[in-house]
């Protein structure tokens, strides 16, 4: 197989909750793995984010198929269907919202910082050696948000990946489904008829 | 006599485009076509199955040709 400069884009991964550990401000970097699938997206009607460039994707190939840490099963039905798939995505817009408007609280001055990480949108574990006090308590708040739900979401990739096939997260994370979508929508919604039963000339 | 010879065919309705097909087919016969799902060239696939076992949709399955 051909080995890619994207196939190591994992190292990003890596790095972003290496320098997320130590210093919360690094958090803000996970930006870039929400805007840039929209850019390709909205930008040139495409998913090469997702089959080039996706850091957690490349993350999830390298130890599920490279690695040999995939068990390679199948993926249990309702965890492909679309009902998930679209309900994965409005329960993850519907959290990050409650991130902007805990950093709008932040902010406002009606709330004060809460310096922990939220795994799995429930589990508080204390994070205050990350923050020093070069960031704005808002800023910090944003910050402590994204890196929770950045962490929580490759855990459960993680997880899926050991379970089931390396890159299950993708058939049911959110910014996939969310670009699927505009993709959809800017192609007419529509697969060429010539490819809609089994693609298999070329 | 002609040889019946397996290929790998899939469903683009349901492709999440994540490209695991396209990385582990020896004979690179995957792409992601317009960036938005897999096509197949059935001429170069040897219905191996590499990426009937990767595909984490399980829409790619193998078909035997005449």
């Amino acid at each position: 197989m051909k080995r890619h400069w994207y196939h190591y884009l994992w190292i990003w991964s890596v790095l972003y909750f290496s320098l997320g550990f130590f210093n919360i401000a690094f958090a803000w970097l996970g930006l870039i793995s929400f805007f840039l699938p929209l850019i390709f997206a909205i930008g040139f009607g495409n998913k090469a984010f997702c089959n080039r460039y996706c850091d957690r994707g490349q993350l999830l190939r390298m130890l599920g198929s490279q690695l040999g840490f995939s068990r390679r099963r199948d993926m249990p039905s309702w965890l492909k269907s679309r009902y998930f798939r679209y309900g994965f995505l409005v329960f993850f817009l519907t959290m990050f919202g409650q991130i902007i408007y805990t950093t709008y609280l932040v902010f406002a001055g009606a709330s004060s910082l809460q310096e922990v990480v939220t795994l799995f949108w429930t589990i508080r574990v204390p994070w205050q050696w990350a923050y020093s006090a070069e960031l704005t308590p808002g800023a910090a708040q944003f910050a402590f948000g994204l890196y929770s739900l950045m962490l929580t979401s490759a855990l459960i990739g993680i997880i899926t990946m050991l379970l089931f096939r390396p890159r299950s997260w993708c058939v049911y994370c959110p910014m996939g489904t969310m670009t699927q979508l505009i993709c959809k929508a800017k192609g007419d919604g529509t697969i060429p008829a010539e490819e809609s039963v089994s693609n298999g000339k070329e | 006599m002609v040889k019946a010879r397996k290929h790998a065919v899939l469903d683009p309705a349901d492709c999440v485009a994540c490209g695991s097909c396209v990385d582990v087919c020896p004979r690179e016969a995957i792409h992601i076509h317009q960036g938005s799902f897999a096509r197949i060239d059935v001429s170069r696939c040897v219905g191996c199955g590499r990426c009937v076992r990767e595909c984490p949709a399980s829409i790619i399955r193998l078909e035997v040709q005449a």
